[in-house]
């Protein structure tokens, strides 16, 4: 019997605004950097609650301020996200991020520090964080359609074995998620290089196709622009390179096996945007992989499949990220990372399907609660992607 | 025991699964599209995931893997070497 189908259901957590979360959140979402120590202590007042650090929000300007509100406002609309206390420097731009989020329904207010200082602005912000996080501890796991679940995929520490085992599994597992109605994202737009039109040729339409090589064009003309080298040292990685991958033609080729055999690419967002109907996403983003999970999280993703070759160990505060390898050394070396192994698919134990399903039936293991490898270590890579430096 | 695996039947290189590949050994291979066999020897030390040659490659080939062009020979490659970094770049960038 398949592992998934049409009736297939899992438990989680109904929003205000209709979308289905898997894990219930309540965050301290800082809007700069200097709102850092407010957010952590206001987290570390309130049991259960989760401060999410980072250190940027100051002077930027255009597109790169448009990114950064536009991931903080993601981060806190994501459904894994029950409420949110949004702490920063001073009131304007912090408000922006509540109004931003608001717009879900969910509980959201926010503080500034100008005028107040972290005291009084930590015993605010406490107050309302108790009470979000006791009205959010008895929201109840309910029956939701498995297509309401938002899958994303990255992968990261690749190598020849991600190509050949990982990567391959989670495009069986998007093969079969694609006609339920899932709403999928890949990305990684350096790493397509050398398979675009491979992609290219999987775009639903001439549009989708056309945005495509506008995304990917504009990212190789970053690389033009700004590299020193043929991008050897970096791409593929250091550690790329140890575990046998040589070239970025062959690194984006593994890569690309994500996306199956089967689903086509039905559209193509910028970074950190929320897709508007089910389908694969293609989002142009950076390869490193805490910029495109924090990127998928804001874009509203509420499972991701991260396939490993060497063993990358990242996770994401409010995104539950699994991990699939089909690296026996790094299963063996690495195995409290690792949710799924898939070792046996290169020694013809296991076919293409059973993998597919294997890495299924953790996904719903995992959306129904059972907590991912990287959150049992408490992995909360968050990491804001940048597009230049700052006013 | 599969020592190691290709995509496509055209693939030059494949990618060696197991640890401890030594010159000289006797490697077996799967071809996972078309699901058949296919063996070489193996003329240096492999590790794992790293890429042994299938056939004889002179500077300036093209390297086929997934049956795709992945770079260029910039040393030349004698079936059953290590294909790797310092035999193979990239031609973009």
């Amino acid at each position: 019997m398949a592992t998934i189908g049409k009736d297939t259901t899992i438990l989680g957590y109904r929003r205000e605004n209709g979308r289905v979360g898997v894990r219930n959140h309540v965050i301290i979402l800082p809007l700069d950097d200097l709102s850092n120590a407010a957010a952590e202590a206001v987290a570390h007042n309130i049991k259960g609650t989760l401060a999410i650090p980072h250190p940027y929000g100051r002077l930027q300007f255009g597109a790169d301020l448009d990114l950064h509100f536009r991931t903080l406002i993601g981060t806190g609309c994501n459904p894994n996200v029950a409420a949110v206390v949004v702490i920063g420097i001073e009131e304007g731009w912090t408000q922006k991020v509540v109004d931003g989020i608001k717009a879900t329904g969910k509980p959201v207010c926010g503080f500034g520090i100008e005028l107040h200082g972290d005291h009084d602005t930590i015993m605010r912000a406490s107050k309302a964080a108790r009470e979000y996080v006791q009205w959010a501890s008895e929201k109840q796991r309910e029956r939701c359609a498995l297509s309401e679940l938002w899958v994303s995929t990255k992968c990261g520490e690749s190598d020849t074995t991600s190509g050949c085992g990982s990567n391959p599994s989670v495009g069986n597992a998007f093969d079969k998620l694609h006609p339920l109605g899932n709403y999928l994202c890949f990305g990684e737009t350096t790493e397509i290089t050398g398979g675009e039109h491979i992609v290219a040729a999987r775009c639903a339409n001439d549009a989708v196709r056309e945005r495509f090589m506008f995304m990917f064009d504009r990212y190789q003309q970053v690389i033009d622009r700004h590299k020193t080298s043929d991008l050897s040292d970096s791409q593929p990685t250091k550690g790329n390179i140890a575990g046998g991958l040589t070239t970025i033609e062959e690194k984006a080729l593994g890569n690309i096996q994500k996306i199956g055999k089967k689903c086509t690419v039905d559209g193509v967002i910028d970074k950190a945007e929320m897709p508007t109907h089910p389908g694969l996403w293609f989002m142009d983003s950076s390869s490193a992989a805490a910029e495109m999970v924090t990127l998928c999280a804001a874009s509203g993703y509420v499972v991701h499949f991260f396939p490993t070759g060497q063993g990358n160990v990242i996770g994401n505060p409010i995104l539950p990220v699994i991990k699939i390898c089909a690296n026996p050394r790094t299963v063996r070396t690495m195995s409290e990372h690792i949710d799924v192994d898939v070792t046996g698919l290169l020694q013809r134990e296991m076919t293409l399907d059973q993998a597919g399903d294997k890495l299924l039936e953790c996904m719903l293991r995992t959306a129904n609660g059972r907590l991912t490898a990287a959150e049992a270590l408490g992995h909360r890579e968050f990491v804001l992607t940048r597009l230049y430096e700052s006013a | 025991m599969i020592h190691f695996v290709l995509h496509d039947a055209k693939d030059s290189v494949a990618v060696v699964v197991v640890e401890g590949v030594k010159a000289g050994m006797e490697l077996s291979g799967w071809i996972m599209d078309d699901d058949k066999a296919t063996h070489v020897t193996a003329k240096q030390d492999i590790p794992i995931g790293h890429k042994v040659a299938l056939r004889d490659m002179a500077v300036g080939d093209t390297v086929i893997k997934y049956g795709i062009d992945m770079g260029k020979v910039v040393a030349p490659i004698h079936a059953g070497e290590h294909a790797h970094v310092h035999n193979i770049k990239t031609k973009r960038w």
